[in-house]
């Protein structure tokens, strides 16, 4: 009888199963990178360049040397390796000798007693620099008199895009203009690790990041040390939204340790971790598109410029990126479209959520807006009309084969109910106005507007990447019945994916009690916890190892208990014909532990006129936005939006929820405040005080719809989640703006200047001239520097 | 460091006046921040949050007197009648914040952005310090706030609290911010009328290197309502083109620049439109009080 009463497992697949690091994280008690400890730990601490672009003369470091409670001082003759690393080419050095290139670059490490000591002693390091004229613009880095950063010159890839006949005529043209600035990824944990020095001469890192292979694929050569000595374990990750895909304090950790044979820590502070990752690209983009009468998109010609800054990061793969999506979700018989990532003096830019599209998605939605009004047609029927669905052919010429329920995230964003009207000012608090707790006005000058967008991305690496994802599965007896242990090097950084593989793996083997092994580099590589990726690629490898375990559970069922028939697994039993044969724990007399890789569908490079099936497949969103503007003071508050997701499937639809959420904050951060102010090179906003993200009082409720049309052949028929309300929300908030205001607005952050007409719009002269390059491939290809990522993954 | 813990005023003063370059430090906001990013290293701390006689205040009659250690929380919740005074409170910060904040860290910060400072400003309020050889003395909150992050302090001294008349009119703080709450002022301004003084108050925070008040503004506008006899009688109304003319003039009263924060020119708008608000609030709410009684 008792076994007639053991409860359903819970938390499969479908349900809003409660996240795994959920309680710890509320209640303060889960441990994050910056928490890491040990006992005979010295700290690190790193000085940086305060110039954009300098000739080192001289590095003095015998003063810091000297220090109280100091242990190492290291420059880059003290790197054993290989002295240059990086995300896709290592052009990057581990610290600077001969030239720094931006402001903000590391130049030497100390390691020392305690925090204060290192910075103490950092601050004694002189160096000499002789000011070299820098690049800072990225329309000027094109300029053939422009300073030359690299041996191979300032651009770093060049994405030519052509479909159709590019020239093709249309009967409607609108010509747009548009800008957005430098966001930064603001991870609440600042860039935290633990480098252990081991007794094999290795050392074993503890590390905040977002792929923990693909950081020791860097890290090792510049130890000079084989991969397999340096061993990589997951620290709790606060945050990462493209930030921790590149280096950060790992190979300076290590170095401080091998050389002081003592564990060393490095944290850094809100200012350094602002100086010390990439951000998003700064983007510039001219944009023609051409309509019949009708409403019919007939040619897109675009140009793309975005601002790499001083080292490539993942540049090439964000402007490439950038460039197919340009179009948006339409079909687009004809386009010619040039998208270009150049080198400056700025501070690097990388991977941050949404990798490009948001700001293109800036500008196509801005240009559907521009077209709709020129042609008299209801902008979101000029949407309908015109979007792509399963068959459609890209402007790559790549055919959308899964699902693309375009029409569908539309229809659900448009048809939500609006927000009730306002009451009248009187009866208003002044805290829900625009100025929110400022306290500035009454309803003075107060309009609302309505803006929408549309937006589409890849789900997963493009252009040939195979990022595959390796898992293990552990079924094992336990005291209270079976558990399942999931062991894989994929990264939860807060997005909900630890608690996903603890629901695929309920659901393949009816197990309710999962535990998960700490992500570290004892399997094979999971790939980045990025580009929407690891539900699909994660959630498949456990699906593939499950199965596994699966077949030899009824491998012992048939041997051991003779059942026949059909088997299947359901609430800690195996069934036969459906009929509760043995229960699972008596057939694990010994574990059963299976280890599979999930790959995607293979993908292609762009071909020579940027055509090829270059993307696994793609996510949709749309989103409605609802703000009030006070006119007068140039403030905004967003009063709603409405979220429509096209998740395939919804894993954890309350994680789907939490996404759309976080990404509708990230994304009206854009629309409304966020900007790293550059002067000169220099970070003018390098804390919180002054880069400011949206609170609570900035955000408005808002409503997801959940868009459920399963990918065909992928696990589940799920599609990540992560960057989708991100991509459209900077468009729609702005567009909202714009509806109130009846100002252009081209330029996301819209600041109060703009509102209020004390600033006048973005302006360009001209689109800018197509730099000559060999071809599609970034400028380091053709130049044999060493490439990153890619080499790991075919070598695998 | 060195971290030194009076528990009475007393203490307190001995301790500033045998160690005067010791700092100190109450809610921490301000100094911790700077400490955390190692702007600022003081070798020796006084935490003044044991002495219960700085986190208190009183009203005699209409004189205010409010103790340096009282927060922006106990503000709210307990003088909620002093308008500005509330309102310049609430746009402080977080709720941690302004449980942590106070206002004589406002006052020893010296920040032009001091959310406090202009309600401080706009009532004419006494800066009052003390120390140990000296006892109190009180300084006008302009000749205690000579720069920006200057005061007039003497390295013995601690600030005691801030004294004022409550004014009887009504009176506003507004702050404008590029986010809907925590964030510091890109402009700030308090306005308040003393129609027993036939005076008004406007008082900017974030336009110059200190808080200022906008006199000739002032001046201009208790004229203007004594020539069309608003002092006299709320529901008069006041003329066309003063609200303008007045906010031109408190224009004219600041000194703006560009930072990361705002544009100078936009400040100056900013300050154009608060200041007509502000006005118009006022004459309204006095209008509607004279309907009523």
């Amino acid at each position: 009888m008792s076994t007639q009463l053991r409860e359903r497992v819970r938390g499969v697949v479908g349900e809003s199963a409660p996240r795994i690091d959920g309680v710890p994280k509320v209640k303060g008690t889960f441990a994050y990178g910056s928490d890491l400890w040990h006992e005979r730990m010295l700290w690190g601490a790193t000085l940086r360049s305060p110039h954009p672009h300098a000739r080192i003369r001289r590095i003095e470091v015998g003063d810091a040397v000297a220090a109280p409670g100091v242990h190492a001082v290291l420059t880059a003759d003290d790197v054993p390796g290989k002295k240059l690393y990086g995300l896709e080419f290592a052009d990057t050095p581990v610290l600077a000798w001969d030239r720094v290139l931006y402001a903000g670059q590391p130049v030497a490490i100390v390691a020392a007693e305690t925090p204060e000591l290192a910075r103490r002693a950092v601050a004694r390091i002189v160096v000499e620099y002789e000011v070299l004229p820098a690049v800072t613009d990225m329309e000027r880095a094109l300029d053939p008199a422009a300073p030359k950063l690299h041996e191979w010159g300032n651009v770093l890839r060049h994405v030519r895009i052509e479909h159709g006949d590019p020239d093709a005529e249309a009967e409607v043209w609108v010509e747009g203009y548009y800008e957005t600035a430098m966001q930064d990824q603001a991870p609440l944990g600042p860039e935290a690790g633990l480098a252990i020095p081991a007794e094999d001469g290795g050392v074993d890192l503890i590390v905040s990041t977002q792929w923990l292979h693909v950081d020791r694929q860097q890290i090792a050569p510049c130890l000079g040390l084989p991969e397999e000595k340096v061993r990589l374990t997951l620290a709790g990750v606060g945050g990462a939204f493209g930030s921790r895909e590149d280096l950060h304090m790992q190979i300076h950790a290590c170095l401080l340790a091998l050389y002081t044979n003592r564990p060393v820590k490095m944290s850094y502070d809100r200012r350094e971790s602002f100086l010390a990752h990439v951000h998003r690209h700064p983007s510039r983009i001219w944009m023609r598109t051409g309509a019949s009468r009708e409403g019919k998109l007939v040619n897109v010609r675009a140009r793309l410029l975005i601002d790499g800054g001083a080292f490539a990061s993942s540049s090439p793969a964000v402007i490439g990126n950038a460039t197919t999506f340009a179009a948006g979700p339409y079909e687009v018989p004809n386009a010619l479209i040039e998208g270009t990532a150049v080198y400056t003096n700025n501070p690097p830019c990388g991977a941050m959520r949404g990798f490009g599209a948001p700001q293109v998605c800036f500008a196509h939605e801005a240009q559907m807006d521009r077209l709709a009004r020129e042609l008299g047609i209801d902008p979101i029927e000029l949407r309908l009309m015109n979007a792509v669905h399963t068959g459609s052919v890209l402007p790559t010429g790549q055919v959308v084969r899964g699902s693309a329920p375009v029409r569908e995230v539309i229809e659900l964003a448009r048809s939500a109910s609006l927000p009730p009207e306002p009451e009248p000012p009187p009866m208003r608090h002044p805290m829900t106005l625009p100025g929110g707790a400022g306290n500035v006005g009454r309803g003075e000058g107060l309009r609302r507007g309505v803006g929408f967008a549309v937006g589409y991305k890849n789900i997963a690496y493009s252009e040939g990447f195979d990022d595959f994802h390796q898992a293990r599965v552990t079924l094992a007896a336990g005291p209270g019945g079976p558990v399942v242990e999931v062991h894989s090097a994929g990264v939860e950084c807060g997005q909900g994916f630890s608690t996903v593989l603890a629901q695929v793996a309920r659901t393949e083997l009816g197990v309710d009690r999962v535990t998960l092994h700490a992500a570290d580099t004892q399997l094979d590589s999971a790939g980045s916890t990025s580009a929407s990726r690891q539900t699909l690629m994660g959630g498949g490898a456990v699906q593939l190892a499950c199965a596994a375990v699966r077949q030899e559970l009824f491998d012992r069922a048939r041997s051991r208990v003779g059942v026949t028939g059909a088997l299947s697994l359901a609430d800690g039993w195996v069934l036969a014909e459906g009929v509760r044969a043995v229960e699972i724990a008596d057939l694990l007399e010994t574990p059963i532990t299976a280890t599979r890789t999930f790959h995607h569908r293979r993908t292609t490079p762009l071909d020579e006129r940027g055509q090829g099936d270059v993307h696994v497949m793609f996510a949709f969103a749309a989103q409605r936005a609802v703000v009030e503007v006070d006119v007068e003071l140039g403030l905004v508050r967003v009063v709603q939006v409405v979220s429509a997701i096209d998740a395939g499937r919804a894993i954890n639809p309350q994680a789907v929820e939490g996404q759309s959420e976080g990404g509708t904050a990230q994304g009206l951060g854009l629309a409304v405040m966020e900007e790293l102010q550059l002067r000169d090179g220099v970070i003018a906003n390098a804390s919180f005080t002054d880069y400011l993200i949206p609170t609570i009082l900035d955000m408005p409720p808002v409503r997801t719809e959940i868009v459920e049309v399963p990918e065909p052949d992928v696990p589940f028929g799920a599609k990540g989640v992560g960057e989708h309300a991100t991509i459209v929300s900077t468009a729609a908030i702005v567009a909202a703006i714009r509806d109130a205001t009846g100002r252009e607005l081209n330029r996301a952050p819209v600041r109060p200047d703009d509102v209020v007409g004390l600033r006048l719009p973005a302006s360009s002269a001209s689109w800018p001239p197509a730099p000559d390059v060999p071809g599609q491939e970034p400028l380091p290809a053709y130049h044999g520097v060493a490439r990153g990522q890619s080499a790991l993954t075919q070598s695998s | 460091m060195e971290v030194l813990l009076p528990r009475t005023l007393e203490e307190a003063l001995a301790m500033k006046a045998s160690t005067p370059e010791a700092v100190p430090i109450a809610g921490g906001t301000d100094l911790m921040v700077e400490i955390n990013f190692d702007h600022a290293r003081p070798e020796i701390l006084i935490d003044l949050t044991r002495v219960a006689e700085l986190a208190s205040w009183r009203l005699d009659g209409d004189r205010l007197f409010v103790g340096a250690g009282m927060t922006y929380a106990r503000l709210l919740r307990e003088l909620p009648q002093m308008r500005a005074l509330a309102e310049a409170s609430r746009s402080v910060g977080s709720p941690q914040i302004r449980n942590r904040g106070t206002l004589g860290g406002n006052l020893g910060t010296a920040s032009p952005a001091g959310d406090s400072l202009p309600v401080l400003a706009a009532h004419d309020a006494e800066v009052v310090l003390i120390s140990a050889a000296r006892g109190e003395r009180s300084v006008p909150w302009d000749a205690f706030l000579v720069g920006v992050k200057r005061t007039s302090a003497r390295p013995d001294e601690l600030i005691l609290g801030a004294r004022w008349r409550a004014l009887g009119g009504p009176q506003s703080f507004s702050k404008v911010g590029t986010r809907n709450a925590m964030v510091i002022a890109v402009v700030s301004l308090c306005f308040a009328l003393d129609p027993e003084a036939r005076t008004a108050r406007v008082a900017l925070g974030s336009v110059a290197p200190t808080v200022v008040r906008a006199p000739e503004a002032e001046a201009f506008l208790a004229a203007a309502f004594e020539d069309a006899g608003v002092w006299d009688d709320p529901g008069a109304p006041v003329p066309g083109g003063t609200v303008e003319a007045f906010a031109e003039r408190v224009v004219a009263a600041t000194r703006p620049i560009d930072d990361v924060r705002g544009s100078a020119a936009y400040r100056r708008h900013a300050v154009r439109v608060l200041a007509q608000r502000a006005l118009r609030w006022a004459v309204g709410e006095r209008a509607t009080e004279a309907m009523v009684s």
